[in-house]
């Protein structure tokens, strides 16, 4: 059985969830609250209006610049990060920051990592990161490579669920029955089909590296402390971040977070952390909800609720979220 | 400049490309007014000390409560908190406990002896209060800031009207009573006690008054005709209370029988079966859910041995007998006659159906009197310019907090008419519903209960029946706050913009939007715990 995130409650009315609290010390704050954050990404930056990614990229590099005393380089796979942050001659990082093909990120952060090495750099880190395209799918075997090797670079994908900048086409994270140009609602099956796609989790845990995680923009506190953890731990790290994306999913661009925080009370989304392996916490669910509050804001599941609506098609996708409560752990405290 | 092989030109930030000019709306903050704030009586601005008492500044706090009300330790005991029935939160869990919060403040201050803010400077004009109840000494105090010099005259012998006479002191201590008042009257105020004014315009002549504020009270116990032997002993529940205030309680004997449903009846209950009744029985004409007096008293009075017989009126008392009638609710609720009789064994009957108003002192004035009680307009002046009334004898559900909450309206009405200004209360802000909180992000927290007096010891003396709290409870408790409606600087919209365009300005300055890069997603609206921004659309 595996032990629940710490979730400290200080009763600062919101300290143990919300980004900051006048009342917390400053330990007990994220690095968003800090006015002195990197902002990794700057304004400026071309992501639709109330884009996760952009969100949770910065996020996750604000607690990584933190966590190496900025000593940080970023390789960056080809995707709408990449696209939305660096239109020529324009760019939004503030960070030391490379982009070379769609499919070799893992392999230039591999190669930087290597340099560093050579130059006696131990103190300069390494992130690469990709969208789900470029993790699951078109990076996969240079990602692959780059666990099965060790190297010491932390891959971070944010996992919007689709090929997002060129059309919403499906990717191999793409969840079953959604809506894409390439999975339409059409047939006894509509959207994209049941028992396909990649659990990229838990295909990282299978390499025995040393950390792999999940999270959420919805849950800054867990995002935070799960990239201060493996920038702790040398070899090759994973962190798997959901990031709701309002122009691919069809949601209100105000239920980004919202949305986030639906894909984890709902269980469709387990957050979780393993090392060598073997998962060592996941993070329980506080105020269970059934998958049809997750689904119904999302119009790329609007088929599954029109007219007579496929309560069948819901109900397998209820069965794979208590799936993941049952394996990972996830069912809140007066459950058990 | 030198560039590398095949580039053409230099690095650029992506802030030159202004993304606001995407947007079709704009979050604003906002500020509403907190359902705690609107409900109060007394008009304390309630949120607002919470948030002090949150970071253990008990002494801001406390200053900020004073501001409206200058007895905290009083209200923390007797006042049924509306505030805490309007409370958000008991959405979510429970209500805020605010009165025990209060109280907690008040008892520190007099512990610590915080003093009250200074009376203003001196204006030259003169106030006669007359009555030093709440409502007076609210007054009193109010008027005593804005500079104004103030005579309190009472006909009884010491101050506090209904709060010392009324109350019985297992709800309101006395050394609490005293130290409370004491701090009102030490900013200056001339008083006179054994004073009963007969006659209001020869009083305001005598004093010299520029203007008069009247706060008689509702002194006299209703009568009811009941038939009653010789030997019967009939008693007002006003006056058996204001005796036992004067430590002369009568003698009532063992069975002792209240007729009424009000928190008077409950007083008079209790403060009987503490006199020493074996059996102290409340008559009341209905049942429980119809009765008046406030639900936590009910339940006090049963748990120290009080009965009720509900659903009964009394026919007639024959010494030792009481004849009562059975009632039966009717379709629309109301009771009727059922004409079947019982009987009670009886010492004493207390009658607590209310109270009127003496309103001779007006005789032979032009000050309007309807329903048998002052007739007043929003700044509690009455038809004659100078003259106001607030408290049980002007139109209200006559409470301690209403009489301290028309203190204060009425300080601030009368300096405007010395002042010759028209008095304009400022436009309050929209309600802060419980439907605009994200009550994802508050801590999951019960609420913090008041320890009891045991109940045996309840029987007998006149101990505080409930306890106060200890700091730390206090400090959970004000935590427990949501800051509905009000910016508390929890970094949510600075943390949650993709477009990093929330602006922090520090401690106590709250955040600010750069227009300039806000792309109107609306995540900052949708994430904000407490609902202190809205969208508004964008001018084109």
């Amino acid at each position: 059985m595996t032990e629940p995130t710490a979730t400290r409650v200080h009763f600062y009315q919101v300290g143990s969830f919300a980004v900051g609290n006048r009342l917390l010390s400053a330990d007990d704050r994220t690095v968003q609250s800090n006015p002195a954050r990197t902002n990794s990404i700057d304004s400026g930056h071309r992501a639709c209006q109330g884009c996760g990614e952009a969100l949770g990229a910065r996020y996750a590099l604000d607690a990584a610049m933190r966590a190496t005393n900025d000593r940080l380089v970023a390789v960056n796979a080809t995707g709408c990060l990449e696209v939305f942050s660096t239109p020529y001659p324009e760019t939004s990082w503030r960070i030391p920051w490379l982009h070379s093909l769609f499919g070799n990120a893992p392999a230039v952060a591999t190669g930087v990592a290597a340099a560093m090495r050579v130059k006696g750099r131990d103190d300069v880190r390494v992130v690469g990161q990709a969208g789900d395209g470029g993790t699951v799918d078109i990076g996969f075997g240079t990602l692959s490579g780059m666990f099965e090797r060790n190297d010491d670079v932390l891959f971070i994908c944010y996992d919007n669920e689709g090929y997002m900048n060129t059309g919403v086409q499906r990717s191999a994270a793409t969840p079953p029955a959604a809506r894409t140009a390439t999975t339409d609602v059409v047939g006894p099956e509509p959207g994209n089909v049941f028992g396909q796609g990649k659990d990229l989790p838990r295909i990282a845990m299978a390499h025995d590296i040393p950390y792999v995680a999940t999270a959420t923009v919805a849950d800054l506190h867990d995002l935070e402390r799960k990239v201060e953890r493996a920038m702790e731990v040398r070899g090759a790290r994973y962190l798997h971040v959901l990031v709701p994306c309002p122009l691919g999913w069809g949601s209100a661009s105000s239920d980004t977070v919202r949305l986030a925080r639906l894909a984890t009370e709902s269980g469709l989304f387990p957050v979780f952390e393993a090392e060598d392996g073997v998962v060592t916490g996941a993070r329980r669910i506080r105020r269970r909800v059934g998958v049809e509050e997750y689904l119904r804001p999302q119009r790329r599941f609007a088929h599954l609720f029109n007219g007579a609506g496929r309560p069948d098609v819901v109900a397998r996708l209820q069965a794979m979220a208590d799936a993941n409560i049952e394996r990972y752990g996830l069912a809140p405290d007066e459950e058990e | 400049m030198e560039r590398p092989f095949a580039i053409t030109l230099d690095v650029g930030s992506s802030r030159a490309n202004h993304t606001g000019s995407w947007r079709v709306e704009r979050p604003v903050y906002v500020d509403r007014l907190p359902p705690c704030n609107d409900a109060c009586p007394a008009g304390e601005n309630i949120q607002r000390w919470l948030y002090h008492a949150e970071s253990g500044d008990y002494e801001n706090a406390w200053h900020t409560l004073v501001e409206e009300n200058p007895l905290p330790a009083i209200m923390g005991r007797v006042c049924f908190h509306p505030c805490e029935t309007a409370c958000n939160r008991a959405q979510v869990d429970e209500a805020v406990g605010i009165n025990a919060v209060e109280r907690f403040l008040g008892d520190t201050a007099l512990a610590h002896g915080w003093s009250l803010p200074a009376p203003g400077p001196a204006t030259g004009r003169k106030v006669l209060v007359v009555g030093a109840g709440p409502a007076g000494l609210s007054a009193a105090y109010h008027l005593r800031r804005r500079g104004h010099a103030v005579r309190l005259v009472d006909s009884a012998p010491r101050l506090g009207g209904m709060l010392r006479y009324g109350i019985p002191a297992y709800r309101l201590p006395r050394d609490v009573l005293d130290a409370e008042i004491a701090r009102i009257v030490n900013m200056g105020v001339e008083v006179g006690l054994n004073e009963t004014v007969t006659d209001i315009a020869a009083a305001r002549e005598a004093a010299g008054a520029d203007a008069v504020f009247l706060a008689v009270g509702a002194q006299l116990g209703k009568r009811v005709s009941i038939p009653a032997g010789d030997s019967a002993k009939v008693i007002d529940a006003v006056s058996f209370l204001h005796q036992v205030a004067d430590d002369d309680p009568p003698l009532l004997g063992r069975r002792v029988v209240v007729y009424g449903g009000g928190d008077t009846a409950l007083d008079a209950a209790r403060t009987a079966k503490r006199l020493g009744a074996t059996d102290a029985v409340i008559v009341y004409r209905r049942n429980r859910e119809k009765m008046p007096a406030h639900a936590e008293e009910v339940e006090q009075a049963l748990g120290e041995g009080v009965t009720v017989r509900w659903l009964s009126t009394i026919e007639r008392f024959e010494g030792e007998r009481l004849v009562i009638e059975k009632m039966a609710l009717n379709a629309e609720g109301f009771p009727e006659a059922t004409g079947e009789f019982e009987e009670l064994d009886a010492d004493a009957l207390v009658l607590a159906l209310g109270q009127d108003t003496d309103l001779s002192l007006l005789a032979g004035s032009e000050v309007a009197v309807a329903d048998g009680v002052v007739q007043v307009v929003d700044s509690m002046m009455t038809d004659v310019p100078g003259i106001f009334a607030g408290g049980d004898a002007a139109p209200s559900n006559r409470t301690a907090t209403v009489a301290v909450g028309h203190g204060k309206r009425a300080a601030r009405g009368i300096d405007a008419y010395l002042a010759g200004r028209v008095d304009e209360r400022p436009a309050r802000h929209a309600l802060a519903e419980a439907g605009r909180l994200n009550t994802w992000y508050y801590a999951d927290a019960p609420r913090t209960e008041r320890p009891e007096l045991e109940r045996i010891r309840r029987q007998t003396n006149f101990e505080e029946v409930i306890g106060g709290l200890t700091e730390d409870n206090a400090l959970f408790e004000a935590r427990r706050c949501l800051s509905c409606g009000n910016c508390f600087e929890c970094d949510n919209c600075f943390g949650v913009c993709p477009d990093n365009a929330v602006m922090k300005l520090g401690p106590g300055e709250r955040y600010a939007f750069n227009y300039d890069f806000c792309k109107g997603c609306g995540i900052c609206v949708a994430e904000c715990p407490c609902g202190a921004i809205e969208m508004v659309p964008e001018r084109i």
